[in-house]
């Protein structure tokens, strides 16, 4: 069954679909994911509303070229196997990207279809065949011919688990480092259960698994281990540790009690548990929460603050609504959840009671004025506007920068002024044989970006492997 | 996973544990930690690396059982497992030659300051040891700290054993004379204990080294849950420290931050009761 037969005007008759959720007022109140999947009949439905456009511009408008109008007509033939197969040869982690990737601005935004109307659900439609995949198809199986290389990974966020697959899957022999005792990186400890189930973290780390890739937790490169003895047991090394470092608001006040990073709020419910009944990780609660913040983290505080029960949770934000980097989805989400937004705000100091907790915090307006160097309106103080909000929790959520807990062991690897590791073109490092990619590399950027550097580096890998090295078998 | 090899009773809840860390054993300095998980769901607890042995692949851990946590791991016997131990974290001890050096260790402080006395001794330094306790039963590794001290000062609370009272009346006579007074004192214990005894060496110009034990979660600087105001500027513990310099840490600040978990610190629940909500 093939449905090319429909016309253009018979696609543009379709309506885009909806993404069933749990209600506003009950998912406010759990842990469990808020968009529950289109059903089958739903995802064909939708598939057929692509025009199947001969220059592709969705393709171009992904990080890592899916063959994306491919996936959709296999669905709308019902082929869903066929179109798994596309997703998964393209995509290491579609059942990720599916749910995180910020669609508006890179497949969905150069859709045809959204010049006039909607665009193709894309990502909808991609969570929905890898989900079916995870459930009908058997993992990957390992290669049966063995280069006999040895490539090491540093870290199991998307950058380093893409990294290894790929590797893995032309047949070197792959072992990934993880300084935390899970893996996933800020899938594992930053991405809520409410937007990415660690169910499909567990099984992307299975599937990897399968196909031979040995990961070893608790190994702190840099403290465990140093690059320098990874190269000794190693034909080559692939770096992506991620941004994890928190930057603070360096305003008076912010180590009183209740003031959390992003990292150790979200880290605390999501890798620890805190929010499970039986979770011994201990997370402070209260009635007001303010977050401050704009982009993806900022928004997983806010809804786990208001999960966790807070009666207000509100996020601050230093500039205006349209210049929020959050997923649009998202923030439609917090927005049904009842999550209080305040703009062109800026923190000028958290207050503490007697016992050394937070009480408040005083604010200042902002107002937008000229463009910085990102293009965005920069905010800019409003004398005489500084009041004060009650507040319980705060979370900081103003970003992170690269952690030099590796680098400084290692010398020799050239960094920029920030502290990212530089790499060539073919995602080389300043050492031979040792690479680098996703957020140590970018900055704070995205799932889909860090995937994209793994699959680049492994193609890298694979070719400096043959080029320079003599298999030890 | 990581196998204890050998669980032995030193004090009232105080255990020591031999662990197979191969990785950790060989790559670990005095003065590092290791962040140990108990189980599956269980809490990340740091716990100072006491001694290891590169060759035999174990790390010695010295625990005092306080908390939930550190109970859950004295409870694994010889031959059970701990599901994870991540390490060695923090900064290793600059040991110097300072020449006359007394090292404090309060309670279960002494057995963090026992690898850092041990190795000011193996580095040449004239090394006093002074360790205060509860009660005799408290005080832990006072041969083990002899073999390499000059000496071995031991106060306790009640007299049982040694000078009955704090460690501080007796370092202060040290301080007082002369012919006595250290170069450097080591200090590792209760918080204020550690904010007393810099209090005390700050007007002769002792130079003071306290080892911190802020909460903390991954212990590689990416959540900032153990920071402390050093001389004025934000520190994360875990990888600026864990040691600093006595005179520069603001001691009443982290002992607040310590006790974060201790009191009602789900103020939600107060909050709504006060309320009248459920
Ligand atoms: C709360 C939150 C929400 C986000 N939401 C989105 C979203 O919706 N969509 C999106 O596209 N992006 C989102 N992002 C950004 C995205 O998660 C990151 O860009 C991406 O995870 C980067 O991948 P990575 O592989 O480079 O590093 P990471 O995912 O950061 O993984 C790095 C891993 O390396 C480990 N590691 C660090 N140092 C060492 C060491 N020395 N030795 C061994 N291991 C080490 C870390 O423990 C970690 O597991 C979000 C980020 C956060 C924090
Ligand atoms: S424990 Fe998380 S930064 Fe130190």
């Amino acid at each position: 069954m093939s449905d090319k037969s429909l016309t253009a005007k018979e696609r543009l008759a379709i309506e885009r679909t909806h993404m069933p959720e749990q209600p506003a007022e009950k998912r406010a109140r759990n842990f469990t994911e808020v968009n529950l999947g289109l059903a089958e009949a739903a995802a064909i439905e939708e598939a057929r509303r692509c025009l199947l456009c001969k220059n592709r511009p969705c393709v171009q408008g992904c990080p890592v070229g899916v063959r994306i109008p491919e996936f959709l007509e296999r669905i709308a033939a019902g082929d869903l196997r066929g179109a798994a197969e596309i997703l998964r040869a393209d995509n290491a982690l579609p059942a990720t990207t599916g749910r995180v990737c910020p669609q508006e601005k890179q497949c969905e935004a150069k859709c045809v279809r959204g010049l006039k109307g909607e665009p193709v659900a894309v990502g909808w439609l991609e969570r929905f065949v890898a989900d079916w995949a995870m459930e009908h198809l058997a993992p990957p199986s390992a290669p049966t011919t063995k280069t006999g290389f040895r490539v090491a990974i540093v870290g199991s966020g998307p950058g380093g688990l893409t990294a290894a697959g790929e590797l893995a899957r032309l047949g070197h022999d792959v072992t990934v480092f993880e300084a935390l005792h899970a893996p996933g990186g800020v899938l594992r400890y930053g991405i809520p259960e409410f937007r990415l189930p660690k169910a499909i973290v567990d099984r992307e780390v299975k599937n990897l698994q399968a196909m031979g890739v040995k990961i070893e937790c608790n190994v702190i490169v840099g403290k465990t281990l140093t690059v320098a003895e990874i190269l000794r047991e190693f034909d080559a090394c692939f770096i992506a540790n991620g941004a994890g470092l928190p930057v603070f608001l360096h305003v008076p006040g912010e180590n009183l009690k209740g003031v959390y990073s992003a990292n150790e709020y979200l880290t605390r419910v999501n890798l620890m548990g805190a929010y499970k009944p039986q979770g011994r990780t201990p997370i402070a609660r209260g009635a007001i929460a303010v977050v401050f913040g704009g982009g993806n983290t900022a928004m997983d505080a806010v809804r786990t603050a208001k999960r966790l029960g807070s009666t207000r949770a509100i996020l601050a934000y230093r500039r205006g609504r349209d210049e929020m980097p959050a997923r649009a989805e998202e923030i439609k989400h917090a927005e049904e959840e009842g999550i209080e937004f305040m703009f062109l705000l800026a923190p000028l100091e958290i207050l503490g009671n007697d016992d050394g907790w937070v009480r408040a915090v005083r604010l200042q307006r902002m107002e937008l004025g000229a463009p910085d160097a990102s293009g965005r309106r920069r905010p800019v103080p409003i004398p005489g506007s500084e009041f004060e909000l009650a507040a319980d929790i705060i979370v900081v959520a103003v970003g992170t920068r690269a952690n030099p807990l590796l680098t400084a062991t290692c010398p020799d690897l050239k960094l920029n002024k920030w502290g990212n590791i530089e790499i060539d073109a073919n995602g080389m490092t300043s050492i031979p044989g040792v690479f680098a990619g996703g957020d140590i590399v970018r900055g704070g950027a995205t799932v889909i970006l860090a995937m994209g550097d793994g699959k680049t580096a492994a193609a890298s890998i694979d070719r400096y492997l043959r080029e320079n090295k003599v298999a030890r078998r | 996973m990581f196998e204890v090899l050998r669980n032995e009773t030193l004090a009232p809840q105080v255990h020591r544990m031999v662990v197979r860390a191969p990785r950790v054993a060989k790559a670990r300095r005095p003065g590092q930690f290791v962040i140990v998980r108990r189980d599956e769901e269980y809490e990340r607890i740091p716990l100072t690396i006491a001694d290891a042995d590169a060759q035999a692949g174990t790390i010695t851990l010295i625990i005092q059982a306080v908390g939930q946590g550190t109970k859950d791991i004295v409870a694994t016997p010889a031959g059970g497992f701990l599901r994870d131990v991540a390490g060695p974290l923090g900064k290793a001890t600059e040991i110097e030659k300072f020449g006359k050096v007394v090292c404090v260790g309060g309670g279960v402080g002494t057995a963090v300051l026992f690898p850092l006395a041990k190795a000011l001794a193996e580095a040449g330094n004239d090394v006093v040891t002074l360790i205060g306790g509860r009660s005799a039963s408290y005080v832990i590794l006072r041969d083990e700290l002899a073999s390499f001290s000059r000496e071995v000062l031991v106060t306790t609370e009640d007299g049982s054993l040694g000078v009955k009272g704090f460690v501080t009346a007796v370092l202060g006579e040290i301080l007082a004379d002369e012919s006595r007074r250290p170069d450097a004192v080591y200090a590792v214990g209760p918080v204020p204990m550690m904010a007393a005894i810099a209090k005390q060496t700050r007007p002769y110009g002792v130079k003071t080294i306290v080892s911190l034990n802020p909460i903390m979660v991954d212990g590689t600087g990416m959540c900032g849950g153990c920071r402390v105001t050093v001389g004025g500027e934000i520190k994360f513990a875990c990888v600026d420290g864990p040691e600093f310099d006595g005179h520069e840490v603001d001691f009443a600040e982290l002992a607040e931050r310590q006790n974060t978990y201790k009191e009602d610190y789900c103020r939600l629940d107060a909050q709504l009761d006060k309320e009248g909500r459920q």
